[in-house]
């Protein structure tokens, strides 16, 4: 499946009925040097929108938001010893937390690359 | 007036380039009914001369603890400030300046902070402490907000023999933010059942030592127990100089340790400014509130230090911020990092056993006394005695007759039924014929 | 300028300096104590076990170790530091020769009362000055800094509530977008939930988005007049009137009293609690980051709530209150151990008595002035969001700079260079790149002139495309911009001695 994307700059990537979730290379550019990452518990049950992790720059914490519902199944434990991988390599390696999906459904309304690129073109 | 450089011809001339007739232009936007013409009903400027009359009438009308035989402690303590610490937090560029948020010009308050940090951890065995809070009981109540954030309970767990101010303060931030609480009765000595008390729901337990009624005590099987159970253990510390002698609540295993750092560069000043020690263990830094300082390099590779881990802060994380905390108290802890300088560990080590051996002295005089039994079986430089007859119409008795004479419980425990109890200290500033003073003054109070 | 190299790596009177425990030993000692009389222990078996691991040093080394480290830092005494929201004023020396009378610095606060009643006198004095100020009739000293006063407004509000029986309903606490982080901070500590007011385009609280937002579920409105941008909230008294008619309270954040010290009263514009910060207002030191002091103001509706202690008129004088069963009100508890920051009463008084009711309203009003006249004189080069003039701070945004390479950020570090701390930057948030300038009245118009000239080389500079000059800023200061990234992922919050060092490595 090819990645989807939210206006809050999440990406969410499914293999099998497991998906991938990070923030997009436009966000941590946005961000600056990310100093921490706080990832969600294996188990935890989020919804749509709910706060799912944090990402900490040096001037800033943002929220980053469960693109679609699901239940948390993993955290990427590299982020602790090495958050500037979120800066090198946000879309890939510097993946947030894996999670199994409530309603594949919900990923019908995510915006596809081309719509997110627009998007971020948009906010100048 | 002396505070106000700009001359009637500037104000002229600012108005005319601002473009309006007067300065009520400029408050245009105060609604009619906010108004005022005049003054408020306060009295008129007045010189130097004016206001130091007035001022040092009011001062002279005080009892100094230096100017009698002085034993009160219960949280803050009568120390020898050396002459050099007024001095350098006197300076310019320490006294007026600002929170180093621009690190370039204001590595002066950072390194100090730097230096503050490590020895508040060197002093408590902690491996991480913050840049001082308000005071040693906003920091315990803070400690307890830390547990219940790290542990996600909300319950904790109090020593009956915790400053009933300290209690007062966690108890009133558990009730504002909708957190339980379980605390035995006072008692001034007999052991305390805490671990019994811990539940489910149970973050920490809190203890203090020495706590309020003098006794001092090691904490590691507590620590070991809370632990077991999930808790964490806080230890405060109300009497900084009690750490130059006892063993630290870092060796005993606390998770985090709070303290009131007024005995070292501080004067009693009447209950403030003082200053708030937090110390906590590496895992748990991302939780601790207030500022830090951390060290690092600038574009030249030279070593510097920054205010760090910005971010759990008010001014970032606004409504999920760690605490609402701005200020920490900046020159207190300055003057505590002087201070700290000056003695050194040896020279700490050397003023704690004085403190004690002048509360040895005092508590042979005292207990030599018919009427007077030493109720605190082991002390640091505080201790509590009970007393024939009402120890606060006693301490009443003996300032009259010139001797403040500690505190006695019920004026901090109205309803502890601890009346007859008074807690008394003694420091390096007490001389041996203060103590000799005060069994007199006792012995005839107490006839 | 001489780009030469010296052995010390000092630079003339510039000096570098190590840390104390790179310097000291621990057989230094810069005290005298008496030998220790032979006692016998009794301390049980709490004694330590090793020596305390900290080098001391001798007096004269002590001296010269925090001389230098002060030498690095810039300083309201040294120059203009035009930090908004921060009333960065002259701090008067009679302040500090006060605070250290005997009569109020060597005097325990749990002596009996009988032998404090000066201090007693002077509170007393302190809080009716401030009562008169505000025109509010109660106040609650003991608060220690301006956030820990918002956290008292905000507990006797809490406290009303409850004694109404509202506390389950309303949980909803209103702030504007604009506001200082600790308001919301604090709302969300005593579990409320913060519900954002929109600015309007002219940088106050749109009033039509705030009533739309009231219902009875609100507890409180927290708004900060002036506002964080400086400006005079025109709708206050409707929004107070708004608030009230549906049962809410108003907590105001007196930071910016500066700006209507003497002239305007909080508690006409409806007001029911607000803190002031006499480390702002009241002229007593920021000491490189505090202490503060916060007293609080309470209208009627609030006073029964005030908390502990307080002093009160009794038979024999004033006696200070200090349990719940002597207290004649309802007070919500006890925030702070003792009765509060007594030695800023005494710089606070030292210094409302020197400038009197009408030296405070020349405060203000000169506060006010000094501010206009840098908006005016810079207004036509840099980019003011907001029309009109502004109370005793001027707000700027980063649309000016646009078409240049540099950011808020650099201009700042390039006033370093020129001798300046730099303005407050990227608050308040509501607006792009901030940069609010609060000059305080005890600027002179010429301090004033110079800085102005020297923002509007910086501005031509900058449009000028002098990159380096900002980019490499600050060039001159004691240390180049500092890796921030480093110090937050890899945190070094003490120093190790070596072997601790290599140890780890």
């Amino acid at each position: 499946m090819s990645k989807k994307f939210t206006k809050d700059h999440e990406w969410i990537s499914l293999d099998g009925d497991v998906a991938t979730v990070g923030i997009t290379d436009y966000a941590q550019s946005q961000l600056g040097d990310v100093v921490f990452v706080e990832v969600p518990e294996v188990g935890k049950q989020v919804s749509q929108g709910d706060d799912a992790a944090v990402v900490e720059s040096v001037k800033a914490a943002s929220e980053v938001y469960a693109p679609v519902s699901g239940e948390v199944v993993e955290g990427n434990g590299e982020l602790e010893g090495n958050p500037a991988l979120v800066n090198e390599d946000a879309d890939n390696s510097g993946w947030f937390f894996k999670m199994k999906l409530a309603d594949t459904g919900e990923l019908d309304g995510l915006m596809d690359e081309a719509a997110y690129a627009e998007y971020v073109k948009e906010l100048g | 007036m002396r505070y106000l450089p700009l001359t009637d011809a500037d104000r002229s001339a600012m108005l005319a380039n601002i473009g309006v007739g007067d300065i009520d232009a400029l408050f245009v936007d105060v609604p009619e009914a906010a108004r005022r013409d005049g003054t408020v009903d306060l009295p008129r400027h007045q010189g130097e001369m004016q206001v130091e009359r007035q001022l040092s009438a009011m001062a002279a009308k005080n009892m100094t603890a230096s100017s009698v035989p002085f034993f009160c402690g219960a949280g803050a303590y009568k120390h020898h400030v050396p002459a050099t610490v007024d001095h350098i937090i006197q300076r310019s560029e320490f006294l007026t300046s600002y929170t180093p948020y621009q690190p370039e010009i204001t590595q002066g308050t950072l390194q100090y902070l730097f230096e503050f940090q490590t020895q508040v951890s060197e002093l408590t065995g902690m491996p991480v402490a913050n840049a001082s809070m308000y005071d040693g009981s906003t920091a315990t109540a803070e400690a307890v907000l830390m547990a219940h954030r790290v542990t996600r309970k909300t319950r904790a767990v109090l020593s009956g023999r915790l400053h009933p101010h300290y209690t007062a303060v966690i108890e009133n931030l558990s009730e504002m933010g909708g957190f339980a609480l379980a605390q035995p009765d006072m008692a001034p000595l007999g052991a305390e059942d805490l671990v019994a008390l811990i539940d489910d729901e149970t973050s920490c337990v809190v203890v203090q030592n020495p706590d309020f009624f003098g006794n001092v005590a090691d904490f590691t099987k507590l620590a070991a127990a809370a632990q077991a159970k999930g808790c964490l253990l806080i230890v405060a510390v109300p009497e900084v100089v009690s750490l130059g002698l006892l063993k630290r609540p870092g060796d005993m295993g606390a998770d985090i340790v709070t303290g009131e750092g007024q005995s070292i560069g501080g004067g009693l000043n009447f209950g403030g400014p003082y200053v708030g020690l937090f110390a906590a263990r590496d895992k748990h830094i991302r939780q601790m509130p207030g500022r830090l300082c951390g060290e690092t390099v600038d574009a030249d590779g030279q070593r510097g230090f920054v205010l760090t881990l910005s971010t759990r802060e008010q001014h970032i994380r606004r409504d999920k911020a760690t605490s609402n905390i701005c200020t920490n108290s900046g020159l207190c802890s300055l003057a505590f990092t002087a201070h700290m300088t000056l003695l050194g560990g040896k020279g700490l080590r050397q003023l704690a056993e004085l403190n004690h051996a002048r509360a040895v002295q005092l508590a042979d005089a005292l207990g030599a006394v018919d009427g007077v039994e030493v109720l605190t079986p082991a002390f640091f430089n505080e201790f509590s005695l009970r007393l024939s007859g009402n120890a606060a119409a006693a301490v009443d008795a003996l300032a009259e007759k010139g001797v403040l004479g500690g505190v006695p419980v019920s004026r901090l425990a109205p309803h502890a039924g601890l009346d007859d109890v008074l807690v008394v200290a003694a420091t390096e500033a007490n001389t041996e014929n203060d103590i000799a003073a005060y069994k007199a003054a006792l012995k005839e109070v107490l006839a | 300028m001489s780009e030469k190299q010296t052995f010390t790596g000092n630079r003339g009177l510039q000096l570098e300096e190590p840390l104390i425990f790179e310097i000291g030993v621990y057989d230094n000692c810069g005290v005298d104590l008496e030998d220790v009389p032979q006692v016998e222990s009794r301390l049980g078996d709490c004694a330590a076990a090793g020596d305390i691991a900290l080098p001391g040093l001798s007096e004269p080394e002590a001296m010269r170790h925090f001389v230098r480290l002060s030498q690095k830092n810039h300083a309201i005494d040294a120059g203009l530091y035009p930090l908004g929201s921060c009333t960065m004023k002259h701090n008067p020396r009679l302040n500090e020769k006060m605070a250290r009378l005997p009569g109020f610095s060597d005097i325990h606060p749990l002596q009996p009362q009988a032998t404090v009643q000066g201090a007693l006198q002077l509170m007393d004095e302190l809080a009716h000055w401030l009562k008169t100020l505000t025109g509010m009739p109660e106040v609650a000293l003991s608060p220690k800094a301006g956030a820990h006063g918002e956290l008292c407004g905000m507990m006797a509000i809490r406290a009303a509530i409850e004694a109404k029986g509202e506390l389950a309903t309303r949980t909803r606490v209103l702030v504007p977008e604009s506001a200082h982080g600790t308001n919301p901070a604090t709302a969300a500590l005593l579990g409320f939930k913060v519900d954002e007011i929109p600015a309007s385009a002219d940088g106050r609280v749109d009033l039509a988005a705030f009533k739309e937002k009231l219902g009875d579920d609100v507890a409180a409105i927290m708004l900060t007049n002036p506002n964080t941008c400086g400006l005079f909230e025109r709708d206050i008294i409707d929004i107070a009137d708004a608030l009230h008619a549906v049962g809410g309270y108003f907590y105001c954040d007196g930071a910016n009293f500066n700006a209507i010290v003497g002239r305007v009263r909080p508690g006409d514009l409806g007001v029911d609690a607000m803190h002031i910060n006499l480390h702002k207002t009241f002229s007593t030191p920021h000491g490189g980051g505090g202490p503060g002091s916060g007293p609080t103001v309470l209208s009627e509706r609030l006073a029964p709530f005030a908390p502990l202690p307080y002093v009160a008129k009794g038979q024999e004088g004033l006696r200070l209150v200090e349990n719940n069963a002597d207290a004649e009100h309802n007070p919500f508890g006890r925030m702070v151990a003792f009765h509060g920051q007594m030695g800023m009463y005494v710089r606070a008084l030292s210094y409302m008595m020197s400038h009197g009711s009408d030296g405070l309203r020349q405060v203000a009003e000169d506060a006010v002035l000094n501010a206009n006249y840098v908006l005016a004189s810079l207004k036509d080069v840099m980019s003011a969001p907001f029309e009109g003039p502004c109370m005793h701070e001027a707000l700027f945004d980063d649309s000016w700079m646009k078409d240049t390479q540099i950011d808020t950020l650099d201009f700042a570090k390039a006033m370093i260079d020129e001798g300046y701390h730099p303005m407050t930057m990227y608050f308040p948030l509501v607006v792009h790149g901030a940069m609010l300038i609060e000059p305080t009245e005890t600027e002179s118009k010429a301090s004033l002139d110079l800085f102005i000239a020297t923002m509007r080389d910086l501005v031509r500079g900058a449009k000028d495309g002098e990159v380096e000059r900002f980019k490499n800023a600050p060039e001159l200061a004691p240390r180049r911009r500092l890796d921030e990234t480093q110090a937050a992922r890899s945190p070094v919050l003490r120093w190790q001695p070596p072997e601790a060092k290599q140890a780890a490595e």
